[in-house]
């Protein structure tokens, strides 16, 4: 499947790096997803909006099958990871994740926390593995708290010790939930600006959070979600300025406000 | 006066009985080698076995675990070492004693262990396998490094529980200290080796028991 991206000035088009399809999950009773179809093409920034329960982290966490939906398809570079014989742990190091919550190893130094996955999952050597891990601390600005502890450092230093942690994997796209939901407000620009960094350096991205100042300048699509639905996507301007669909004129306006 | 003197803190008799202990206490301490190693891994195991995914191992663990909290570790001793002969199987007395502890400290570790795997987040988990680390991995990397840790004054405290119940490998005339001090009491017909084998215990077990209420001090604090 082929779809456009606006890029520059004119659109391209390119097959997607991640596709979800027909995507369904449901929590007992509670039908979370009810057929998510969502593509993104390499290099874009995808922000996912919409109210809190509408299923935002469950369609990110079925992405990596952190958690497993109940059907549809999710090819991440074309290998599907529902089929019972992927992979699964060679394509997660494929999919960084970024959490609200950090998640970040306090029993491991900053250097720890970001070269363990090198180290046993890739099998590199220490020093290998070190050299990398420090060369992403760098691009976090951090390489000065490789030897410290994650309990040592402020919420935004924290966050972005994990997004190098997911960065030394090379990973095809990244997943973040909220991540800066859980920081006082003079520290989230920190980790805007990180998020901007990677996507000029042409990271593939996914994003679900309430900094809409930042998805206003940065996002390619917003997607927004509602009740376990995409409602509507579209370019920021649109969603923004000129949504279609009623609900998402109300979310927008709610959240404006 | 005199006479408690005579029959409890009698000098002469400890030196008499000192080789004795002091072998008895070789013995306890290797009592000690076997069986709180032994102990702790078969409590990872019981602990495991008991969050696993599959639920005949989880129920496997659980009648496992009651059934040797219940059991009175002494009854399970004796059953082992003058019972499995019946059965055709004899075991040394250091076996059956290695054997009895293996069944009831792996649950009390276990219990112990479990408390702890489940104090550590899910998101750890999650950030762990996000990376690519397998289950094994990450339990090994991630997971039981911070659980252990959480729960090192439990552990010590088994520990010592374990080292204090080592002496009743002496009803299966496993010579640990207690049982040279009470053949040194039944030669001498006084007491004073029996308090000596007490002072050793004390000695040392008393900084572990220090280092237990200082962590009972730091939680309350
Ligand atoms: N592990 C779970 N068990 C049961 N219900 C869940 C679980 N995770 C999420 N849910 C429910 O699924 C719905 C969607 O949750 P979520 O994907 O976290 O929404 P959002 O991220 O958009 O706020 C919510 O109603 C939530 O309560
Ligand atoms: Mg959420």
């Amino acid at each position: 499947m082929q779809l456009s991206v606006a890029q520059g000035a004119g659109a391209v088009r390119v097959s997607p790096i991640l596709q979800v399809r027909g995507l369904t999950k449901r929590f007992g009773p509670l039908e979370v997803l009810k057929g998510i179809d969502f593509a993104v093409a390499p290099q874009e920034l995808v922000f996912v909006i919409g109210p809190s329960g509408s299923g935002k982290s469950t369609l990110l966490r079925c992405c990596n099958r952190l958690e497993d939906a109940d059907s549809g398809s999710i090819l991440l570079d074309g290998v599907e990871l529902m089929d019972p014989k992927c992979d699964l742990n060679a394509m997660r190091r494929r999919i960084g994740m970024v959490f609200q919550s950090f998640n970040l190893y306090p029993h491991l130094t900053v250097l720890g926390n970001v070269t363990l996955a090198m180290r046993k999952v890739l099998g590199k050597s220490r020093r290998e593995a070190d050299e990398i891990g420090l060369a992403a601390l760098d691009r976090v600005g951090l390489a000065d708290k490789a030897a410290a502890y994650p309990a040592a450092l402020s919420g935004g230093q924290q966050q972005r010790v994990a997004i190098a942690r997911a960065l030394c994997l090379n990973p095809k796209v990244m997943l973040f939930d909220e991540p800066t939901s859980a920081l006082d407000p003079e520290l989230v620009g920190s980790v805007l600006a990180v998020m901007r960094d990677l996507r000029e350096a042409g990271m593939t991205m996914v994003v679900v959070s309430h900094e809409m100042r930042f998805a206003r300048e940065a996002a390619d699509r917003i997607v927004f979600m509602e009740a376990g639905c995409i409602v509507e996507e579209g370019p920021p301007e649109q969603i923004f300025s000129a949504p279609a669909n009623a609900r998402t004129r109300a979310f927008v306006a709610e959240i404006a406000r | 006066m005199e006479l408690l003197r005579q029959q409890f803190f009698n000098i002469d008799v400890m030196v008499q009985a000192w080789p004795l202990i002091l072998r008895g206490l070789g013995m306890t301490a290797l009592l000690c080698l076997a069986v709180i190693p032994l102990g702790l891994l078969g409590g990872l195991a019981v602990a495991v076995a008991s969050l696993s995914r599959s639920r005949l191992l989880r129920w496997t663990a659980k009648g496992f675990i009651d059934l040797f909290r219940a059991l009175p570790p002494l009854v399970v001793l004796i059953l082992l070492y003058s019972g499995l002969p019946f059965a055709g199987l004899r075991l040394t007395p250091f076996a059956a004693v290695c054997l009895a502890f293996l069944l009831n400290s792996s649950c009390f570790y276990g219990e112990i262990y479990r408390a702890g795997i489940e104090s550590v987040g899910r998101g750890q988990w999650e950030a762990a396998r996000s990376t690519g680390l397998s289950a094994a991995q990450t339990f090994t990397s991630v997971i039981l490094p911070q659980a252990v840790r959480n729960v090192v004054p439990d552990l010590v405290s088994n520990t010592v529980e374990v080292v204090k119940l080592t002496s009743i490998a002496s009803v299966v005339s496993f010579t640990e200290m207690l049982y040279a001090a009470d053949m040194a009491r039944s030669v001498t017909f006084n007491t004073s080796p029996i308090v000596l084998a007490a002072a050793i215990y004390l000695v040392i077990l008393w900084p572990a028991v220090r280092l237990m209420s200082r962590f009972e001090h730091r939680v309350a604090a």
